[in-house]
């Protein structure tokens, strides 16, 4: 890597260089005054950047080399689902038909983007065993909203407007109590027992007249299958609530578990962990979301519907919460997510799960000797490792996380969930091969080893990367937020 | 089982069972209670190797008309542009495309970097002093907007113009029912936002007034004169805004704009069906500690480096869980890039030659169109779009417009009862001379 400080685009600015080619003006022009008010004509331009085209390459060039994906190494962030993105889904996407496709142009000329979304929504039903899906919502967390509003809308259309309250477990990902707030509801949480799933009599306390719902993962955010999830089902529905399935964690469970058949209500999917949608450096997404019968009226318009061969939108839905994206979700990651489920078909699903769960229970076996494992059991598709024996020797996960960006390797998740001290969650996916598991174990294991013997050494980790720890204290105290020459 | 995605060999698997301890997979699964264990496989389409997928996603996608094949005069928000060729290049290089959101700063300076640009190049187009690292899209950044001044101000109710987009308005409105917030249409009049009638509505109870510029119709809104009376109650002015208009349009931020939010897609993002596209969101100082999404910021190593980072995420949902100032956390990262690059190949000077294209092809087109007898209603200054009264049903019109190659524009009479055969047109730089003249020529009066 390029250890010196690669210039912003602004620093390399020369005033008369472009990097464009527009169109042949081909209309006569007319003065700017005889069309717009003068007030409302621009009179500094933006300072853009003036750049030619090969120094544009060349600086995005260099900064891609400043920056880790799957593709240049392994990935094994927890919860993240950080598996290979095949590229053939690249190549579909950038298809004319659908890449250059407009969202308002009449039925009869986009048949295929329709066929594709009613047969991904089809094959979403299938995997999940839930009745109805929508495309619409944009990522996971728009989709937990997306639901929780459905739940919302489902109560108030029964009059049981109390239910004020979504019940979330310690170990759930932010945005689930986050997503409760914005669709207008409190947030409980419910603890989880010693053994890292959800306490069964914590439940039984919180739960009541006001529950909403109670949103779950499944494998929860530890990597464990919560094992009582019939007995919550019950506790939550006797009550009155619903019950909210938070997909992050599918990868795990394909062909061996099925959200609708666990007794939940609502499930989001994130097609850009499981269904391999890349993650983009953050995003684009997609948060399809999935219903049982009692709930499909609620849905976002339009649902993707088809009759006699023709698919078309259904905007005759009275009940539903209405739009909550512009047009019909993030259609592009749609056909990635489509293009994958067709390349692995029934039994590359179920291999998938299978691998990735083998992963990471091989993994978590090697390690269990050097780390503190809080939780000994079959994992399923990731495992959490707690750093509390090397933080008494005065290294902490932060500390052994940097280590390992000198090996090459992007760190797990670290100090989340929030239940377990020092945390590390691991989660390997099942496109690596035991040559990289065994690899990344290796380097976990010296990192152990120096721990003991030379902490300094992790303690001052990173020694390789072309940039040593930041001040983050100093970017939130004098937030530098744009470049100002 | 054996796949390309899927590297586990017979004899990998054997070793690593081994090696945990177990004689099958299944042992692994048993804590999944029996009655709800999923067995077999799912009853989907079954697996195609990579050759037969591919001619049969090229047989789907061909069932669709594309903008690239067609002259396209629809817009209304989503657009056809050109996009330097040099974008899908840079996208495409997968350092960017399979990294997470950079939560690991040491290993991911090119995207932090790329994002701190973004966020530059957004603030210069729109006036704004601060803008986050992208959202889902114009809509959703707009209803945020609207969440924003509602917990900022808190009041409960939201003046939204009747010529914002359509689907934005629906969205907001989605939104604030989950925030218990009203929201109340000013109505048009005569193609931009009756300005008695926003007198008329606000109050000392508007948490933000919500106007589009360029509007739906393609007018430019007065905001000087909105400004105004939007502030008078302290409420908080949010403009939507479409960022290539703001390379020839004096910035929302000069004339006083709290928020300004909307779509990048017309920067190097393709229509993709209504996305993905790529939302943005720029405050003034006051407001950065109450932005959504994730904020780049500059700061140094120990060594003293520049260098750049996630900040200020005391905000976000990750931290604050119930307490953050919005749940999102996916954003369009990746769209985003492809935004900075098509912002930074048009630089200084190509922004505001393509937005002045924009304004003088659609005037062209205008006039032809009104050469041939049509009736350009809610004419005035405008940007890439118009309005047509139609001479005919808009489907009869459409369908003749696509037997001779052109997509016609958006019927408004789908979203405007009282628009119905009204048409809105767009006209961007990618249209030539002769596409207009035959839009003009289908739509004019030798075809009544």
């Amino acid at each position: 890597m390029n250890k010196q400080d690669q210039p912003l685009i602004f620093e390399i600015s020369t005033p008369g260089r472009i990097g464009f080619s527009l169109p042949e003006m081909d209309v006569e022009a007319v003065a700017m005054e005889d069309i717009l008010p003068s007030e409302y004509i621009r009179e500094e331009a933006a300072a853009l950047p003036e750049v030619s085209e090969l120094d544009i390459m060349r600086h995005y060039t260099a900064l891609s080399h400043r920056n880790h994906g799957v593709d240049s190494g392994f990935y094994p962030l927890g919860s993240c689902t950080m598996k290979y993105n095949p590229k053939i889904n690249e190549n579909v996407a950038r298809m004319n038909g659908f890449a250059h496709v407009h969202p308002y142009q009449d039925e009869r000329t986009v048949q295929g983007a329709l066929e594709l979304m009613y047969d991904l929504q089809e094959h979403l039903i299938e995997i999940t065993g839930m009745d109805q899906v929508t495309l619409q919502p944009a990522a996971g967390a728009h989709g937990e909203w997306t639901g929780l509003m459905m739940i919302r809308a489902y109560h108030e259309a029964n009059s049981d407007t109390d239910r004020t309250k979504v019940i979330v477990p310690d170990s759930a990902h932010g945005t689930n109590p986050a997503s409760a707030t914005v669709a207008g509801f409190e947030t409980v949480t419910v603890k989880s027992d010693e053994n890292g799933l959800v306490d069964l009599e914590d439940l039984k306390r919180v739960v009541g007249d006001d529950t909403a719902a109670l949103m779950l993962t499944n494998p929860n955010t530890l990597g464990l299958f919560e094992e009582n999830i019939l007995e919550m089902a019950e506790i939550v529905h006797n009550a009155g609530g619903k019950l909210y399935y938070d997909g992050a964690n599918l990868n795990a469970v394909l062909s061996k578990a099925r959200p609708g058949d666990m007794g939940f209500d609502v499930v989001h999917l994130n097609l850009h962990k499981t269904f391999t949608g890349p993650h983009g450096g953050g995003g684009p997404g997609s948060g399809p979301v999935g219903v049982k019968s009692d709930l499909i009226p609620f849905l976002p318009k339009p649902l993707v519907t088809e009759k006699d061969g023709h698919y078309f939108l259904d905007y005759d839905r009275p009940q539903s919460i209405g739009r909550v994206k512009p047009y019909y979700g993030n259609f592009g990651i749609n056909v990635r997510a489509y293009t994958y489920i067709r390349s692995m078909g029934p039994d590359g699903l179920k291999a998938v799960t299978e691998n990735a769960v083998i992963n990471a229970n091989y993994m978590m076996r090697r390690l269990a000797p050097y780390f503190d494992l809080p939780y000994d059991r079959h994992c399923k598709h990731e495992f959490v490792l707690s750093g509390r024996r090397q933080k008494k020797l005065g290294v902490r996960t932060l500390d052994i996380a940097k280590r390992l960006l000198d090996f090459g390797y992007h760190p797990p998740t670290i100090y989340f969930p929030l239940n377990v001290e020092e945390c590390m969650m691991i989660e390997p996916t099942e496109t690596e091969s035991k040559e990289t598991l065994d690899a990344f174990v290796d380097a976990m294991i010296q990192i152990a080893k120096e721990t003991e013997e030379t902490p300094e050494v992790v303690q001052e980790a990173p020694h390789t990367t072309v940039i040593k720890r930041l001040d983050e204290t100093l970017a939130a105290r004098k937030p530098v937020l744009r470049y100002q020459a | 089982m054996k796949h390309r995605y899927l590297p586990m060999t017979d004899q990998d698997k054997q070793e690593m069972l081994d090696a945990i301890g177990v004689a099958t997979v299944d042992e692994l699964f048993q804590d999944i209670p029996e009655s709800v264990r999923y067995k077999g496989e799912y009853n989907i389409k079954p697996a195609k190797s990579e050759s037969s997928l591919l001619k049969e996603m090229t047989k789907l996608a061909a069932k669709n008309a594309d903008v690239k094949s067609h002259a396209s005069f629809l817009g209304a928000g989503v657009y056809d542009h050109y996009a330097p060729v040099i974008v899908d290049h840079v996208i495409s290089r997968s350092e960017f495309y399979t990294a997470y959101t950079p939560y690991q700063p040491e290993i991911s300076q090119g995207e932090l970097q790329a994002i701190f640009e973004f966020q530059t190049m957004i603030c210069e187009l729109t006036g704004m002093d601060v803008a986050n690292s992208s959202m889902y899209d114009g809509g959703t950044a707009l209803a945020e907007a609207a969440m924003l001044s509602a917990g900022q101000t808190r009041r409960k109710k939201i003046l939204v113009s009747a010529a914002v987009h359509p689907e934005s308005r629906d969205v907001i409105k989605a939104y604030a029912k989950g925030q218990y917030v009203e929201v109340i249409e000013i109505p048009y009049k005569d193609g931009i936002t009756d300005i008695e009638a926003l007198k008329e509505s606000i109050s000392d109870q508007i948490a933000g007034v919500i106007v589009q510029y360029p509007n739906f119709f393609g007018r430019i809104e007065p905001l000087k004169e909105i400004e105004e009376i939007v502030h008078t109650q302290k409420a908080m002015f949010i403009v939507s805004s479409n960022p290539l208009a703001l390379g020839a349009l004096t910035p929302p931020g000069k004339l006083g704009a709290d928020i300004v939010a909307g779509d990048a897609q017309p920067f190097g993002i393709p229509a993709a069906f209504g996305g993905p596209h790529c939302g943005y969101f720029a405050v003034t100082n006051k407001l950065v500690r109450k932005v959504p999404g994730r904020l780049v910021g500059q700061t140094v190593d120990e060594n003293g480096q520049r260098g750049f980072v996630l900040t200020l995420q005391a905000r976000e949902q990750h931290i604050r869980r119930d307490k953050a100032t919005s749940n999102i956390c996916s954003n369009q990262a990746l769209n985003a890039l492809a935004a900075s690059v098509a912002m930074t190949a048009l630089g200084k000077t190509g922004v505001r030659e393509m937005a002045v294209q924009n304004i003088q092809k659609a005037h062209y087109a205008k006039k032809a169109l009104k050469a041939k007898g049509l009736d350009v209603i809610f004419d005035g200054p405008s940007f890439n779009e118009f309005v047509v009264k139609l001479p005919a049903s808009y489907t009869q019109v459409n369908d003749r417009l696509f037997k001779s190659g052109i997509i016609g524009g958006f019927h408004l009479g789908t979203v405007y009862p009282e628009l119905k055969d009204h048409m809105l047109v767009a006209v961007t730089e990618l249209r030539t001379k002769d596409e207009i003249d035959a839009l003009a020529e289908e739509l004019g009066d030798g075809h009544e």
